[in-house]
């Protein structure tokens, strides 16, 4: 077996296999965890409370204005770091096409020459936060094993997506072999580790939407 | 408490004499788990180390100390659930994983979680991931109270008097009762206590027992213009409750519930919190679920009732000519809800608001939130924290800050004394008492 048919065979059952059940287990628990009806009389009715969690899953993109100043560096670097996996992901031809194998979705794709320089955005911004983790003492005195394998395990597949784009090193079997597995690391990680905010995010921020809705709070 | 939380079963509270020992680090760990349900679950498994958190803290903003960065302040309980509770607690058991902080690590996190946390919430504004820290940080209190390591003299002295007696100061029922003929004697105003049947059962803050009686005149001035049918209730008048702020879950419940039954044995509509921040989170959001179900009342903070009743006619004032600043309590607007109310009655009143930086629900605490004005070594940090509420009020170039919480009046005293600053920190429920239509 080549190790191409090895990354498209075997190991990507793998991953998926314990991504999906890893997430499984991880939501199961919290969700499952006992819940205590609260009686407080409401300020927001069911609607606003709703309304309170999309609200805060929208507004908790951007900062309020006030803490701009202060969090600025943290935000852009994170802000290109994400938006721009987002478009390598969504917008790269290949990646369409796989979803397209796996949906049967599909839409147009960016031209590579922007998703290449995208790619190379975000692998600066992902050393820019790197750096930030290294030298900032509040992230350093927060950061664990976790933050650093995380971030590499994201390094990862998208310094090899540029690599192959480019056929730079080694031929394109091996390269779309690397990237692969690259991937799979990731996925294997996901559920155990902070990758798993890609999907908590939203829970969080739609928990705290309908908490502080109910309230009459600002969120 | 978190609004998963589990009720909690009364007990004495512990002794904080002895240092901490495994078996109290244990209990820590255990009060703080019995605590989490899926929200708080979901708080402590969304967070990305972004660091964010500190920049909305005004004492790592003050300071720069990292280790005042909000979620590091709950690092040893967040431990305790990944290893103990969470989703993959078993892993961390089969790899031998406990958790690596040690008594006396944790006698050192005290510091952390109760002299440079007012439970604001700035924090839980900031987070992108939703994470509401404040929340996190009354169920560490509630494991560091369990394993008897609040701060001696706050305990000692405050929340356990409040335990024992139903008072932080102690005060008995006849005490009481006669403290309030006292003070209406004292400013002139009829005062109804112990009535059998009323409508509106005020409460008390005892910093407004202890420091500013007038509050309590003016609550009964305000009441009686009104013409409504009320009376303060010696079986259950102590707002207060410093036990939420130490994290004595069943002292909580012992304070809130004495003022749940004794509204409900004179057929209260209305139980009314003063101007008090940590006192209306607890009544308005917490004691239903001490109760045990709906209450048969509302619970209006005062500025909420003044509100209501300068709306409706049945209260009416005078106009004033005066420019002044506000001062939010956290607890009443970003917690509470209540961001809006002050703002009616001082339109009402015509007063000149020159609102400061970040006035509403990002507004900076006081510095004294969450019990931290209650111990006394937390000082110096607290007056540091301090500043920021002195830089944006001087920003406003007025001389006079009102505001709805008697801990924030205090603090804003205390800060402004120790800064020799020369502005007159005054009460919003005075002002309107002091100029109500005849």
């Amino acid at each position: 077996m080549t190790l191409l048919a090895f990354a498209r065979g075997p190991a990507l059952q793998a991953a998926v296999l314990i991504m999906i059940a890893g997430i499984c287990w991880r939501l199961a628990g919290i969700f499952l965890l006992r819940r205590r009806k609260r009686f407080a009389l409401p300020r927001a009715s069911v609607t606003g409370r709703i309304g309170g969690a999309f609200t805060t899953i929208l507004t908790r993109f951007v900062p309020r204005r006030t803490f701009w100043p202060r969090i600025a560096v943290s935000v852009m670097l994170s802000g290109v770091f994400h938006i721009g996996l987002l478009i390598i992901l969504l917008g790269g031809a290949p990646h369409i096409q796989v979803i397209h194998q796996v949906t049967g979705l599909t839409w147009p794709n960016l031209p590579k020459g922007l998703i290449v320089i995208v790619s190379g955005l975000t692998l600066a911004s992902m050393i820019g936060l790197l750096i930030r983790r290294v030298l900032n003492p509040v992230l350093r005195l927060l950061s664990t094993v976790d933050d650093y394998l995380s971030w590499l395990l994201v390094f990862l597949p998208v310094l090899s997506g540029v690599l192959l784009s480019g056929e730079t090193i080694g031929g394109y079997g091996t390269l779309l072999a690397l990237h692969i597995l690259s991937v799979e690391l990731l996925m294997i990680w996901l559920p155990f580790g902070k990758l798993m905010h890609m999907l908590l995010v939203f829970a969080g921020r739609g928990a705290m939407g309908i908490d502080f809705a109910r309230k009459g709070a600002a969120t | 408490m978190s609004p998963d939380a589990v009720p909690p079963q009364p007990k004495a509270p512990p002794s904080p004499a002895n240092g901490p020992d495994a078996v109290q680090v244990t209990k820590a760990w255990h009060a703080f788990i019995s605590d989490i349900g899926p929200t708080a679950a979901l708080a402590l498994e969304s967070c990305v180390h972004c660091g964010r958190c500190a920049e909305a803290c005004q004492y790592y903003v003050q300071t720069g100390d990292p280790r005042y960065t909000p979620i590091h302040k709950i690092e040893p309980f967040k431990q305790a659930y990944e290893r103990r509770s969470g989703p993959f607690a078993f892993a961390y058991r089969l790899l031998g994983m406990a958790p690596k902080v040690t008594a006396e690590e944790l006698e050192t996190w005290q510091e952390l979680i109760y002299d440079s946390c007012n439970m604001c919430g700035r924090c839980s504004l900031i987070c992108p991931m939703g994470i509401d820290i404040a929340s996190l940080v009354e169920q560490a209190r509630h494991g560091m109270f369990d394993a008897g390591l609040v701060p001696p003299d706050y305990l000692g002295a405050i929340a356990e008097k409040e335990h024992a007696s139903g008072s932080p100061f102690g005060l008995t029922i006849p005490q009481f009762h006669d403290l309030l003929h006292d003070i209406g004697r004292k400013h002139g105003v009829v005062m109804h206590v112990d009535e059998a049947k009323a409508d509106i059962v005020p409460t008390l803050s005892s910093i407004d027992v202890k420091t500013y009686p007038a509050s309590i005149a003016a609550t009964a001035k305000l009441l009686n213009h009104m013409g409504a049918s009320w009376t303060f209730r010696t079986d259950g008048f102590d707002a207060d409750n410093v036990s939420l702020t130490a994290g004595d879950r069943a002292g909580q419940r012992k304070i809130t519930l004495a003022i749940v039954q004794a509204a409900i044995s004179c057929g209260a509509k209305i139980v009314l919190m003063p101007e008090c921040g940590h006192s209306f989170t607890e009544m308005r959001w917490e004691a239903a679920n001490s109760f045990g179900g709906e209450l048969p009342f509302r619970v209006l903070q005062i500025t909420e009732l003044i509100a209501e009743g300068l709306t409706d006619g049945r209260i009416r004032v005078n106009k004033v000519t005066e420019a002044a600043t506000y001062h939010d309590a956290c607890q009443l607007s970003r917690r509470g809800g209540a961001t809006a109310a002050p703002r009616v009655i001082m339109a009402a009143l015509g007063l000149d608001l020159h609102e400061m930086e970040d006035a509403g629900d990002t507004n900076w605490c006081c510095g004294g939130g969450g019990g931290v004005a209650l111990i006394n070594r937390a000082q110096p940090l607290r007056d540091k924290a301090f500043q920021i509420k002195q830089r944006q009020v001087d920003a406003t170039g007025m001389a006079t800050v009102y505001t709805s919480c008697s801990g924030c009046r205090q603090t804003l005293e205390h800060g402004g004394k120790a800064a020799n600053w020369n502005k007159t920190v005054a009460s919003l429920l005075e002002r309107v008492a002091n100029n109500l239509k005849d």
